[in-house]
């Protein structure tokens, strides 16, 4: 293996790098969005529903159908509502879309592929991650729609609930690895052992089971999906923080809904599933097999959360916050307890 | 809601130590939040049509609730007036798009009673089945619609998609999916079509499986269960008081079905069925009690099917249609509750006044009472677990 040519020992500036990485990020968001979009909105979703789905644009059971709603919103009109705070109004759909983006900044692909190696890479994902919920209140406030303003205080109170819950259940997993920073999380994983057997290394979701489905739950709340889709409910708030917006901004938070989707699903994959390490596989050839790996894996994580979310009703506001704080968190606290024990002893 | 000025200061003069007194009480107490007024509706997802409903809401707790209704009225009860007997069918199947062909009974009945006429009994027996279809399309479409009330994405397709299996044999019957228009005073339009009967037997098994998923899919899942357990509770006398009738109306534990205990119509005095009631009378109450009806009336499809009898299809009926001097009021037990007709005939070849009496009308006149005090998302399931249908409220 390591016969392979060096192949990321390219002699760039920093500058050239750094450019090249954030062209790489930028186009994933919206590739990931797309193709979650496509595999699990159009496809699953119309399996699960008993529908056909979209069949005809593109040939073959229609590729082509997310591009031409993509290019349909292109050509639709941008209506602001003549009460709204313009610019807030505008600026609102990027900031989803950004901090949908400064995740992706530290979620390793390989051993050298990463934009940006962080030594508190997990609490970094997370921060900004949160970031999303001034957007969602940006829209909500700036629209001066009742129901989009009814949206964007329940996606507040929801997301700050669940922010707790999520981070718990990584805390287990940055105590079994013993560091924050998502490469070394993903290492300790591929380095461990079951009980001496390091067949497979030592993913966490084997241990910290109980923290992954802390994670999937949380992360569904803050992906604002159901069970926990009350700021968006179509059938009560319409489209919550969403329903002023037309055209090329509707496709902002489409971007950023699916996404986020996206930036989830690999972190899970990361922190529980042993991100892109494959067993056996070191060096050059991992990072050249990494991508696919973690996209294999965040797929998985992927299809669990939107099974869920067309499984399942909504929760209500007051029982969503009894879920968070009556259920997770003392769940989540309990975790922490046992991992640490656990850790000291062995 | 009114527009009144706010009272007026009081102009004399104030004791301003005591004032800030009373100043400090007050933030102590809580503080003064203003009320927001919320319009769900006219155009809403939730509202099956164009129904509005006012809520005065204080954060997401609902102080008043005033439905606004008639953005669908079409004037039913006046253009009876220049039909014929036969045109009138037309119009009403129109009230309750859903169950149409449930609607046109009544009206039918009442003309033939005033002429004296009985329809055969192989009509009598058609026509009872095809009301019982469409109640089951009514209700299978409210199983799944129920939840896309609570948020669950998948279930309205599953609805819609048995719905259509049910359609399909209206149509294949009637010719018309929606406005079957196939009654006629005396009988029917057509017969059976050929193998029309094992068709629908096998429906029917299709429909008894796919009420056994929506029991397993929605009614069994936690979360439906937490959204709909003692919320919106209809107690019984307050229910009959506000004139709910049909399925919400048993879900309140009124066991009051016009199939049994009215006036006999149809051939429902010879069929062997069950009236469901529930003793909860909430949101809960009435998706079960519905899901039960459905399999009910597919178990007396199946009951009419294996006893209709051959015969003729159209009694002997006078060419031109005048109904005799007279006046009768006819209600049946229609899929949304008690339907009425009170028709005055002075001789003419058309209806001299029609009153009908829609049961979703009713039903969502209770709202007021119902809906203070609850959450916003409990508005859409309470509104969605009444199922009423807009063209059946405005008429």
């Amino acid at each position: 293996m390591s016969s392979l040519p060096h192949l990321l020992a390219l002699d760039i500036g920093w500058g050239s790098t750094l450019a090249i990485k954030t062209i790489i990020v930028l186009a994933i968001i919206p590739a990931g969005a797309l193709i979650l979009g496509y595999v699990f909105l159009l496809k699953v979703m119309s399996h699960m529903q008993s529908r056909l789905g979209p069949m005809d644009p593109g040939g073959f059971h229609g590729w082509f159908q997310l591009i031409g709603d993509g290019i349909k919103f292109l050509q639709k009109e941008d209506v602001m509502p003549a009460e709204a705070d313009r610019r807030v109004f505008a600026i609102a759909p990027a900031v989803i879309v950004i901090s949908t983006f400064l995740v992706f900044a530290v979620i390793p692909v390989g051993p050298d592929l990463v934009v940006k190696h962080l030594d508190v890479g997990v609490f970094y994902a997370l921060a900004v991650s949160s970031l999303s919920v001034i957007g969602v209140l940006m829209a909500g406030w700036a629209s001066a729609n009742k129901f989009a303003l009814l949206g964007a205080l329940r996606a507040a109170a929801q997301l700050i609930a669940y922010e707790l819950p999520l981070l718990l259940a990584v805390v287990g997993v940055v105590i079994q690895a013993g560091t924050t920073s998502l490469n070394g999380i993903v290492l300790s994983q591929q380095n461990g052992a079951i009980f001496g057997w390091d067949g497979i290394g030592n993913p966490f979701i084997l241990t910290q089971f109980v923290g992954f489905a802390l994670f999937l739950v949380a992360s569904q709340a803050e992906l604002t999906q159901t069970p926990f889709d009350m700021p968006v409910a179509e059938t009560e708030l319409v489209a919550g923080y969403m329903v002023e917006y037309t055209g090329f901004r509707f496709l902002f938070f489409f971007i950023g809904e699916f996404g986020t989707a996206f930036a989830f699903a690999a972190l899970a994959a990361t922190l529980f599933l042993g991100g892109y390490s494959v067993p056996g596989v070191y060096g050059d050839w991992a990072n050249i097999l990494g991508p696919f790996v973690l996209f294999a894996k965040l797929m998985i994580i992927a299809f669990l959360m939107f099974w869920v979310r067309f499984t399942y009703p909504r929760l209500r506001e007051d029982q969503l916050q009894a879920v968070a704080w009556k259920f997770l968190i003392p769940i989540g606290l309990l975790n922490i307890l046992v991992t640490g024990v656990f850790k000291v002893a062995f | 809601m009114s527009a009144t000025n706010p009272p007026r200061a009081p102009e004399f003069d104030i004791d301003h130590g005591a004032m800030r007194h009373l100043a400090d009480a007050q933030v102590n107490v809580e503080l003064d939040t203003g009320d927001m007024i919320l319009n769900i509706g006219p155009q809403h997802p939730a509202t099956h049509g164009t129904l509005r409903v006012v809520v005065r809401l204080d954060g997401e707790r609902v102080l008043s609730a005033d439905p606004v209704i008639g953005y669908m009225h079409r004037g039913y009860e006046k253009l009876t007036e220049f039909r014929t007997y036969p045109q009138v069918t037309t119009l009403i199947n129109r009230i309750d798009w859903l169950s149409s062909f449930a609607n046109e009974v009544p009206f039918i009945d009442a003309a033939e009673q005033l002429m004296a006429i009985e329809a055969p009994p192989r009509a009598k027996y058609i026509r009872t089945i095809l009301t019982e279809l469409s109640r089951i399309a009514t209700f299978v479409l409210f199983l799944g619609e129920m939840g896309l009330q609570v948020g669950a994405l998948t279930p309205p397709f599953y609805g819609f998609r048995d719905r259509e299996y049910v359609l399909n044999l209206i149509e294949a019957v009637t010719g018309g999916r929606f406005h079957p228009n196939f009654n006629r005073i005396g009988g029917l339009k057509d017969d059976l079509p050929w193998g029309w009967i094992a068709d629908c037997r096998s429906t029917m098994g299709t429909v008894l499986d796919s009420c056994s998923m929506f029991e397993d899919l929605v009614l069994g899942n936690e979360i439906f269960e937490a959204r709909t357990r003692s919320i919106g509770i209809i107690p019984p006398d307050i229910g009959a008081g506000y004139g709910v009738s049909g399925s919400n109306l048993r879900a309140s534990g009124v066991d009051w079905d016009l199939r049994r205990d009215g006036r006999p119509y149809l051939v429902y005095p010879e069929l062997d069925f069950r009236v469901w009631t529930h003793a909860d009378g909430d949101s809960f109450s009435r998706y079960w009690v519905r899901l039960q009806e459905t399999r009910e009336s597919a178990l007396m499809v199946l009951q009419m099917l294996d006893r209709i009898p051959s015969g003729p299809i159209m009694a002997k009926v006078p060419r031109i249609i005048k109904v005799p001097e007279g006046e009768v009021w006819v209600e049946t037990e229609n899929p949304l509750g008690q339907m009425g007709y009170y028709v005055i005939s002075k001789g003419a070849t058309g209806p001299f006044r029609v009153k009908i009496r829609s049961a979703s009308f009713s039903n969502v006149s209770i709202l007021p009472w119902l809906l203070r005090g609850v959450y916003v998302p409990d508005v859409i399931t309470i509104l969605g677990s009444l199922y009423f249908i807009l063209g059946d409220i405005d008429r």
